[in-house]
């Protein structure tokens, strides 16, 4: 901004002095009362002159600043002119006439004012719709304010720490016992899973354990069966609507008894369907009291302050009291426990119901969640997106002013003040605005669609219905858009001197706010070009991911989930059809991003370290390839538990320094796992067990041919694959005749690992798309726009003799610079960007490739030389005669 | 502070118009203030009890005439009107005749 010398009686050499700050300035002239500003202004000045001499030039300013603000009191404000108000509201007429006719005679300026307010406000759209479903998510609790979860941190001795969702029983029990200011509170437990069996029919049926308080502490209505008692007894059971439907029909659940495996449930009660929006998902609530009665016999640890991985514990606060006390009893209860045990360190504390949903990533957590991170990105992205299409706006308003200030001079003239003209244009575009909402509506019910479909996560996480908080909140979104796009132009037009424009309209500076519209196509474009080179590298990355050399072969490998059916009895089926090549069994497949640790330990005893596990059959590593260094496969086919034998990667030789990591004389050597002495037969080439963001670690496979719980990695030939698929489809059913068959390509699979980074790809290519879009829109407006305006000079030019080439480069040559300008500061800046924040996070990714770089800029360069050159070249080919004759 | 009783700062500043006659203005107050009580006149604060004084009628403002300091920027003149003398004068008496109740009360160490 250029700083004017106050208009005011100055003589030319005061101005030249030290002033103080212009907006501080104007600020006072905004809110004083006129009667009190003048003298206020000169004292403030008179202060001013002092502090300068006294304190400094900078001194005195930040003075005068403050000083401005603190006159900001109740008597000295200007009061509301309400005559004003009432100015704009019978001017409203006038003010819709006049946009309607300007929003007419420009119809491409205005199709592209529209066009780009709408697609971005759609997008904005989307993001207040899926915030708003995140936020909230468990509203329907009645005592939602009072409801806490609480969180545990583990840290085993020199390990990371750990954040977990879940807690111990213990915990819960200690909790209920000791704390005061407790209204409620409930423990449950996740893992419920099993076929529930009614007379014939069997459906399989994911259940959490609850005790009774559950109903205390959560709202979900029961329709029948009494809160305070359906989760009391052991074997007792509540049912969700829709299970109870699917179980038992239309007649009545209460009193009959579901079988899982060999035990009996009682139904105790039916609750209403688990709304969308709920942290917490169940088809069936199981009396906690079971839990306990089977447990504490199987497992001696049920009630240890150590089993922290599947429980959880909810608690009501007593009104009006604050976490604050009960956290500090969490933190003594911990100390308190962990002075038994001196390996690890837990600790409890309290997270509130609302920060389930949308808050930090915990381990074992239950239900899904969104980190406020990925919330922010989105509303960037979004913001970005509008604001490009705000300066497309401003841009053609002020570039257009010259027709539109005559309007003014004369409305000025009749009477109009600058606060009129500033509330007309702003009116206007908050009218265009609302004009683009009805189209972005429409936008945004397909975005919506195609949002839900990106990912099953997703559409899992939120639905997006429309309410009419919703509705409320997108008009705001359009009325605020309206006002950022109009302020600029509105603000233009309301200081346009009346009596210069009626002269001579061609005196008024159209050109003295170029630089600013130079450097708003230069943001867009340089936005745009980071979004799309972003997506190109990102693209590469990915594909890098998916193609990545694992160190083994995944081609053709059908993984087909066992869900504890024998897998011997499978494989003897599937071996009899004929597109099957070879089968084997794993405990996990790999590379997928799961782990599965142990602790194992060489000859020092103090030495234990953490290595990655995967249990396999004989047939596992000719399946897939792996590639043996030394020694061989396993040879004997012990029962499970009973086997002697192992095998490793060369990152467990380097992690024990077993025999100076050579792989020959490693054989034979014993690791001890789990308490057991196993043999080294076989040394693996390092693979990536884990995914290829992580560095390889220490792997061993140990042997188990009876995995029910893992899979079967079956081989198919590539020949007649359908028929093959269809004929494994029979034999499970065979086997398994409750559960459909879960069988996925390991290469799918993979794919399905990396999900996550394609849909953050798709999501930042579209804003990509419509960054550019809405750019090269604004581009062509402004291009179209100059050419018109020159269209005159264009004509003297040619008559005087210019060729048509020359013409195209005078009219394009400051769109290019722009551009070019754009492009620089978009590259260097992805490039480093990539380099040193993102692609670090990855110990294995490719190369940033100059073709990635290059080839966005490439794509929207041809783009805006296209828009650029059909446009002058339209202009230069015009018969000067035409043009110079009509004047 | 309704009414026509005075608070202390308001009296300072009542009678800082008065003593400063024709030259009375808001940073001339302030100035004129903190040579007499020593303590910092914030403009602030005076400008604020100008106007409350000016509002409750015990002083008058007219605007002076435009020179080349202050930005150009004229002064506002206050003088102190009837009501603000009858005000000033009534403190006045009401200290007066509290002093002259107080009994035994010996300044004489103190001057």
């Amino acid at each position: 901004m250029k700083r004017f010398a106050s208009q005011n009686d100055h003589s030319k050499k005061e101005s030249e002095a030290v002033q103080p700050p212009r907006w501080a300035q104007r600020l006072l002239n905004w809110y004083c009362r006129p009667d009190l500003l003048e003298d206020l202004q000169g004292d403030l000045n008179e202060y001013f002159d002092r502090n300068v001499l006294a304190k400094g030039a900078s001194q005195a300013r930040l003075i005068y600043c403050l000083d401005v603000l603190k006159f900001f009191r109740l008597y000295t404000l200007r009061k509301p002119d309400f005559i004003n108000l009432f100015v704009h509201w019978i001017m409203i007429g006038s003010y819709l006439k006049t946009s309607r006719r300007s929003l007419m005679r420009n119809k491409l300026f205005s199709f592209i004012n529209i066009f780009g307010l709408a697609v971005s406000m759609s997008v904005g759209m989307l993001v207040i719709a899926f915030i708003v479903d995140l936020r909230s998510y468990d509203d329907f609790h009645t005592k939602k304010d009072r409801i806490y979860r609480v969180t545990t941190t583990y840290q085993n001795l020199d390990q990371p720490v750990m954040d977990f969702a879940s807690t111990s029983v213990r915990a819960g029990k200690k909790i209920r016992q000791t704390a005061a200011g407790i209204d409620a509170l409930t423990i449950l437990r996740n893992g419920f899973s099993g076929d529930a069996h009614v007379g014939e029919s069997t459906i399989p049926l994911d259940a959490l354990w609850a005790d009774e308080s559950f109903f205390k502490v959560f709202t979900f209505p029961l329709l029948k069966g009494n809160p305070a008692t359906a989760l009391k007894n052991p074997y007792s059971l509540v049912l969700t609507e829709k299970t109870a439907e699917k179980l038992f029909g239309n007649a009545d659940p209460l009193g009959k008894t579901i079988r899982f495996d060999t035990l009996n449930y009682l139904v105790t009660g039916v609750a209403k369907d688990v709304p969308k929006l709920s942290h917490l998902q169940f088809d069936a609530l199981v009396s906690f009291s079971t839990a306990e009665a089977q447990q504490t016999k199987a497992d001696p640890n049920f009630l240890s302050w150590e089993n922290i991985w599947q429980n959880y514990v909810y608690i009501v606060l007593a009104e009006k009291a604050t976490p604050d006390p009960l956290n500090a009893t969490l933190t003594k209860l911990s100390t308190l426990e962990n002075a038994a045990n001196k390996n690890v360190k837990i600790t409890i504390a309290l997270q509130p119901l609302k920060e389930v949903a949308l808050g930090r990533r915990l381990s074992n957590s239950i239900g899904p969640t969104m980190v406020p991170i990925v919330v922010w990105i989105l509303s960037g992205l979004a913001f970005v997106i509008i604001l490009s299409a705000c300066f497309n706006y401003t841009n053609l308003s002020i570039a257009r002013s010259l027709r539109r200030s005559r309007e003014v001079g004369v409305r000025k003239i009749i009477g109009a003040l600058r606060g009129h003209v500033l509330g007309q244009f702003l009116a206007e575009s908050v009218i265009v605005a609302l004009l683009a909402f009805v189209f972005s509506f429409v936008i945004f019910l397909f975005l919506r669609t195609q949002f839900l479909s990106l990912a099953s996560y997703v559409e899992k996480l939120v639905s997006l219905e429309i309410s009419y908080k919703l509705i409320l909140y997108f008009l705001g979104l359009a009325t605020a858009v309206g006002l950022i796009a109009g302020f600029l132009p509105a603000l233009f037009f309301s200081r346009v001197n009346a009596l210069q424009v009626i002269k001579d309209a061609s005196t008024i500076k159209v050109f003295r706010h170029v630089s600013m519209r130079k450097a708003l196509i230069v943001i867009q474009y340089t936005l745009s070009l980071i979004f799309i080179a972003t997506t190109l590298i990102g693209y590469n990355q990915y594909r890098g991911f998916i193609t990545f050399d694992l160190g083994f072969t995944t081609d053709n490998i059908l993984n087909v989930r066992l869900q504890q059916n024998k897998g011997n009895l499978l494989k003897k089926e599937l071996a009899e059809i004929p597109g099957i090549l070879e089968i084997s069994q794993s405990m996990m497949v790999t590379s997928l991003g799961s782990i599965h640790g142990t602790n194992a330990k060489y000859i020092n005893p103090q030495d234990s370290a953490m290595v990655w596990l995967n249990q396999v059959d004989e047939h596992y590593l000719p399946v897939h390839n792996h590639k043996l260094i030394a020694g061989k496969n396993f040879t004997l086919r012990p029962k499970k538990g009973e086997e002697t034998e192992v095998i490793v990667n060369e990152q467990v030789l380097k992690r024990f320094n077993i025999a100076n990591k050579k792989p020959e004389n490693a054989l034979g050597k014993f690791l001890t796992v789990d308490g057991k002495k196993l043999a080294i037969v076989g040394v693996l080439k390092d693979f990536h067990y884990g995914s290829v963001e992580k560095k390889i670690e220490p792997v061993i496979f140990r042997y188990s041919a009876d995995e029910p719980w893992g899979y079967l990695n079956v081989k198919v030939s590539s020949a007649d694959l359908p028929a093959t698929l269809a004929s494994i489809d029979n034999a499970w059913r065979k086997i398994d005749k409750v559960h459909p068959l879960d069988a996925k390509f390991y290469d799918d699979q993979i794919e399905e690992a990396y999900a996550q980074f394609s849909v953050m790809l798709k999501v930042i290519g579209f804003i990509a798309f419509l960054a550019i879009c809405i750019a090269s829109l604004g581009l062509f407006g402004m291009v179209v726009f100059t050419t018109e305006t020159r269209l005159k000079e264009i004509s003297i030019r040619k008559v005087l003799g210019a060729s048509e080439e020359g013409l195209i480069y005078l009219l394009s040559r400051g769109f290019l610079g722009l551009l070019t300008m754009a492009a620089l500061i978009a590259l260097p800046a992805t490039y480093l960007f990539f380099d040193k924040v993102i692609l670090v996070n990855f110990a294995y990714h490719q190369p940033i490739g100059l073709g990635e770089l290059l080839l966005g800029v490439v794509v929207v360069m041809g783009l805006a030389f296209l828009l650029i050159g059909s446009q002058t070249l339209k202009a230069a080919r015009k018969n000067p005669a035409h043009i110079l004759k009509s004047d | 502070m309704k009414g026509t009783n005075l608070g202390e700062f308001e009296e300072l500043v009542l009678l800082t118009i008065a003593a400063l006659v024709n030259d009375a203005y808001s940073v001339a107050v302030c100035d004129e203030l903190e040579k007499h009580t020593g303590r910092v006149a914030k403009l602030g604060v005076v400008h604020a009890v100008l106007n409350r004084l000016e509002e409750k009628g015990l002083v008058k403002s007219r605007m002076g005439e435009s020179t080349n300091a202050r930005g150009g920027k004229r002064k506002r003149y206050y003088e102190v009107t009837h009501a603000g003398k009858i005000a000033l004068t009534h403190a006045k008496d009401v200290r007066e005749s509290l002093w002259r109740i107080i009994p035994g009360f010996n300044l004489e160490g103190l001057i």
